[in-house]
Order: structure tokens, then sequence, then C-alpha cells
């Protein structure tokens, strides 16, 4: 029973994939709930007071309002750039096209402690005071490429003759963009928002190097983690970063893969 | 006018007028250059050389919104995430059309192409023919002064496209707008056009009635593309004509007979033997070869023969005879050679 074996063997090497991949959160979670102020097994009495004192936390809110605003700002720099550039690279020919994609494509692939210390001696150099704005500027390197990826993707599988059949009809450029061409990839654009929202929000070395005094809740969590006593309290901020991130990009997979293919007929 | 891309010339020398009001159809192969030329007229491209005059006045180089001129696309390109009536109303709603006037010329666009109250409807969920239906809808409701059609029967199965063929002639005498139609499909062609061009290699080899075209094809390439025919050139033109020079004979103006009739002198004859026979329905087809050389097609009709009878010819010697006036001559067998570019 061949088939039978290697379905066997299959089920089983995704168990162990997704234990592997969630356990670690499945703990950070349990432990959110704990009472107990140090972090232990077995957990004890479960209780909403790490949650409560999170809430109250005034460095908490702040650092957290600080990423919403960078990942906001950063998605929307990254929208427009990205979608300009895919428009350029897909509905243009011209000479070093290969090259322009490739060097578009690679920050995502660069280690993040390099675009960190590069873009900090860049700010260094310029003499610009690091603020939530280089922050934003180090977001947009790799958040441009999420939603490049995504409308490249979907202006790929758009039939250009819609464009033409627009135009045809007496459309202008702009009428032509507005009525058919944001219509078939406002999907893709919502869902890279999404996903660079994402990424932009729990981003911790980029934001180390070009971050000013605001602190971002990565950055939060992180400094507060070497704090004595504070491990149970940032389990349940932890527990509400996973939470947050999870949504868009849940959002985003579920955008792409409804609405994903516009057939051009 | 002259496209070329790069070091391709896609169309070269074209000089093509089309009346108002004519069905007038482009007929070529793959990669002849009639839709790169409907595609210069809609203003998708601009020529290299050369302009597009639409009623006397130079379009050239005006965008393809600029230009009162609508095309059927090859894939229809249907909006898809409107509804029909959207799409079918989109070249009004972009013109500034009141909303009144455009529901009202919408339906009635939709009545012409008898789909009616099909509105609400999204492309999606409509058949391949009923697409097709909407996209000419779509195209005609702006009451263009020039319909392009490009090969938009291709995607049909061939019942459904020879109910279309009749369907779009008929819209087209109704509606009296001048008609552009792209096809590879000389039946198509044929049946459909008040006119036609035949394009080879960018280049139109023969414009005229489809009954000319067919009738006294101008060129080898225009005899062979239009329909089937006999190529007769050098020694074995020679035998039979008496004459140098490239005849071509349609299948079915040649007559199989007894070896050894009188020969008629308003009639040229060429014995030989029947290699293959090809039994059709409706027509039986011989292939004979000749015993000057060569072979020849023939196509009869079989009206009395049954296709027992018509099998049994294999092997059998026979006589070819064909009225002489329907020996065309035609000109430039070597025209390739003659004409062949070399870009640059």
């Amino acid at each position: 029973m061949e088939p039978r074996a290697v379905r066997v063997g299959l089920r089983a090497a995704s168990t162990v994939v997704m234990l592997f991949l969630y356990l670690p959160l499945a703990v950070i979670v349990l432990q959110a709930f704990s009472a107990s102020k140090i972090p232990g097994w077995p957990i004890g009495d479960y209780s909403t007071r790490w949650f409560r004192l999170a809430w109250n936390d005034h460095f908490a809110r702040t650092a957290f309002e600080n990423s919403v605003t960078v990942g906001l700002r950063a998605s929307a720099l990254a929208l427009v750039l990205g979608s300009c550039v895919a428009f350029a690279l897909s509905r243009f020919r011209f000479f070093g096209q290969n090259t322009v994609s490739l060097l578009f494509v690679l920050p995502i692939a660069l280690p993040g402690i390099v675009t960190g210390l590069a873009l900090l001696s860049t700010i260094d150099y310029l003499g610009i005071t690091p603020s939530l704005w280089t922050v934003v500027a180090g977001h947009a390197t790799f958040c441009i490429v999420v939603v490049f990826n995504n409308v490249v993707a979907r202006l790929r599988r758009t039939s250009t003759s819609l464009e033409e059949a627009s135009m045809d009809l007496g459309a202008d450029g702009w009428q032509t963009f507005r009525h058919i061409t944001l219509p078939s990839i406002a999907t893709a654009l919502v869902a890279g928002g999404l996903l660079a929202f994402a990424l932009s929000f729990d981003e911790v070395v980029v934001t180390l190097f070009t971050a000013g005094s605001q602190q971002t809740l990565p950055l939060w969590i992180y400094n507060q983690f070497r704090l004595p006593n504070t491990a149970a309290e940032v389990n349940a901020v932890a527990v509400f970063v996973i939470a947050l991130t999870a949504i868009p990009v849940y959002l985003a997979q579920r955008l792409m893969r409804d609405t994903g293919g516009i057939p051009g007929r | 006018m002259r496209k070329t891309y790069g070091d391709v010339v896609a169309v070269d020398r074209l000089d093509l007028e089309v009346g108002a009001g004519e069905f007038f159809t482009l007929l070529g192969p793959s990669g002849s250059g009639k839709t790169t030329t409907l595609r210069l007229i809609a203003g998708f491209e601009l020529p290299t050389a050369g302009s597009v005059l639409l009623d006397g006045a130079d379009v050239s180089r005006l965008p393809p919104y600029g230009r009162d001129v609508n095309t059927v696309f090859q894939d229809y390109a249907l909006f898809p995430h409107m509804s029909v009536g959207d799409n079918v109303g989109y070249g009004l709603m972009v013109r500034r059309v009141p909303k009144k006037e455009r529901a009202a010329r919408v339906s009635e666009a939709l009545e012409m192409v008898r789909l009616p109250g099909y509105e609400k409807r999204r492309p999606g969920q409509l058949s391949g023919g009923q697409r097709q239906r909407i996209a000419l809808a779509r195209a005609l409701v702006n009451r263009p002064r020039v319909l392009l059609l490009d090969e938009p029967l291709g995607a049909l199965d061939l019942k459904l496209r020879e109910q279309m063929q009749i369907e779009l002639k008929g819209i087209q005498k109704d509606v009296g707008i001048t008609f552009l139609f792209v096809t590879h499909d000389q039946d198509e062609a044929l049946t459909m056009s008040d006119r036609m061009a035949v394009f080879n290699d960018g280049r139109i080899e023969q414009a005229g009635t489809p009954a000319e075209v067919y009738e006294s094809p101008a060129t080898a390439f225009v005899a062979g593309f239009v329909g089937t025919s006999n190529l007769i050139t050098g020694e074995v033109a020679r035998a039979i004509t008496g004459a140098d020079g490239t005849f071509t004979v349609r299948p079915e103006k040649i007559h199989l007979a007894e070896p050894g009739d009188e020969p008629d002198p308003d009639r040229y004859s060429a014995e030989g033997i029947v290699s293959e026979v090809v039994y059709l329905g409706v027509n039986t087809r011989y292939i004979v070869q000749l015993a000057a050389g060569g072979e020849l097609v023939v196509v009869q009709q079989n009206q009395a023969t049954s296709s027992m009878q018509a099998l049994a010819a294999r092997g059998r010697q026979v006589r070819l005879v064909w009225d002489r006036h329907h020996n065309r001559p035609v000109g430039g067998a070597d025209r390739k050679n003659e004409v062949k570019e070399i870009p640059a």
C-alpha cells in the first residue's frame, strides 16, 4: 500500500512543520494569559492582568501609535512608488529594463542589517535628524518591493487589449486609467498595501538603525525584554502584535485569491 | 503606407481605398500585415511612413480616442469588472452622453445584436458567441464612421461562425457603416465582402470583388490562398497550351473525360492517370498525374456518381478538359525573389 504510506508520511511531515512554525507562538499566547510574573510551566492561574497592564502602559501605547503611523506612511509611499515602477516596467520597453527590474527587487533580499547600516550612514552624511520619517524611508525600501511584485504580477495577467479597447471607445489616458486600469489592479494594490503594512509593523533591524528617540512597538518589546520582570507584559503585547499582523496578511491572501485572475476577455 | 518594427517590415507600400458603406475584407495568412494595417487605422500603431485618411482628413497622428473609428477585438476585450450594459455604454459614458439617452442607445444596440435585456449580466456569464455580439454592440453603439473587426469570428465553432457571418453582413447592411474585416479564412472573405484585399508578406497582392479575386487571381499566391488552384508552369504549360507562362485553373473547372476524345478548339486537354481519389460527400477530389509531367487536382460534383463509382476511378487513364478562358495567366511566380528586401 504505497500511496497510503506516502499519504501518512506527508501528513506527518506537514504536522511537524506546522508545530515547528506555530508552537513558539502558542507558547507566547499561553504565557500571556498566565497570572504568574515569571513565565514558567505549568501555568498556574490564568488571568488577563498583563493585557490590562500593557493597555494602560503609556510607553507601550506611544510605541504602538508610532508603529501604526510608520506602517501607514511607509505603505502609502510604497503604493505610489511601487505601482509607478510596476507600470513603467511592464507597459514600456526600454534599455536596461531587466537590470532596473532586478535592482528594484534586490532590497528585499539584502540583509536588514546592511540596509539599516547603509541608511544610517546616509542619514548621518546628509545631516538629517533621525525621526519617524527616517524610519518610514527605511521601511519603504522593502515595502516598495512587495507592492511592486503584486502589481507587476497583476499587470502581467491583465490583457493590454482592455486598455486599447477603452481608448478605442473614446476614453483618453486618464479616463482609461480611472475606469479600466485602476479597477483591474485595485485588489493587487490593496493586497500589496496590507502586506507592506504588516512587514513594516513588525520590522526591528532597519528600525533600530534609522529610529531617533521615538520607539516603534517592536523596538519597545526588544528594549523591554532586557529589563527584569517585564516578560509577562511583553507577552501580552506580543499576542496583540501577532493578531494585528495576521489579519492584514490573511486579508491580502484572500484578495489575491478571490479576484486574482481578471482575464482579458 | 509603411510600418516597420526595427528591422522587420510589417506593412509595405500599402495603398488602399475603401468606399463609404462598404464591407471590405483584409484576407491573408497570419503575419501578412493585415492586423497591423487594422491597428494603424485604429491608431494603436503609428505609420513609419504614409498616412491614414478618414473622409479626406489625415488622422495618422491622432490618438485612438481622437478617431471616429471603433474596433471589435479578436479576444473581444470586454471589461470584466463591468456589466454588459456598462460595457456597451462605455463609449457613450466617456463622451458624456446623458444617462437617459445612453440607456436607450444601449438597449437599442443590444436589440440589434439580438441580446435584448442583457444589460445586467456580467461578461463572465456569457458564452463565446454572446460575448462576440456584445463586443459588436459596444462598438456600434458609438455609430463610428468605420468599424474595424479583427478576426472576430475566429474563436467561434463552425456552425456559430457561419450563422454570425450572415448576421454580421445583415447588421452591416442595416447600419450602413463601413466595415473593415480582417480574417485568414477565405470562405469568410468570399461570403461576406463587397470587396476584399489579399495580403501577403506585408503587401496587397490583389484587391477586388470576391468574384474577381476568385475568378481571376492576379498572382500565384492569390490563386493558392483563395480557394485551391492548380498552377501550371514551364514545360507542362508549354505542352498543354503551346505557350510560355504560368497559368492557374480551378479544380472545379476541369472535367474528366474518356481518353481519345476529339479536342474542342476552345478547350485545353491533357491526359493522365488518376493517382488518388478523395470522396468528400458533395464532391469528389481526383488527383491526376499528367503524362506531360506534374499533377492536377480535379473536383467533380457527385451529381450522378456514387461513392463506389468515384473510388473506382483510381488508376484509370483519363483525359482532362477545360475551357480556355478558365486558364488564367498569373504574373510573378518568382515575384518573391524580385521584391525581397534585405533590411539594413
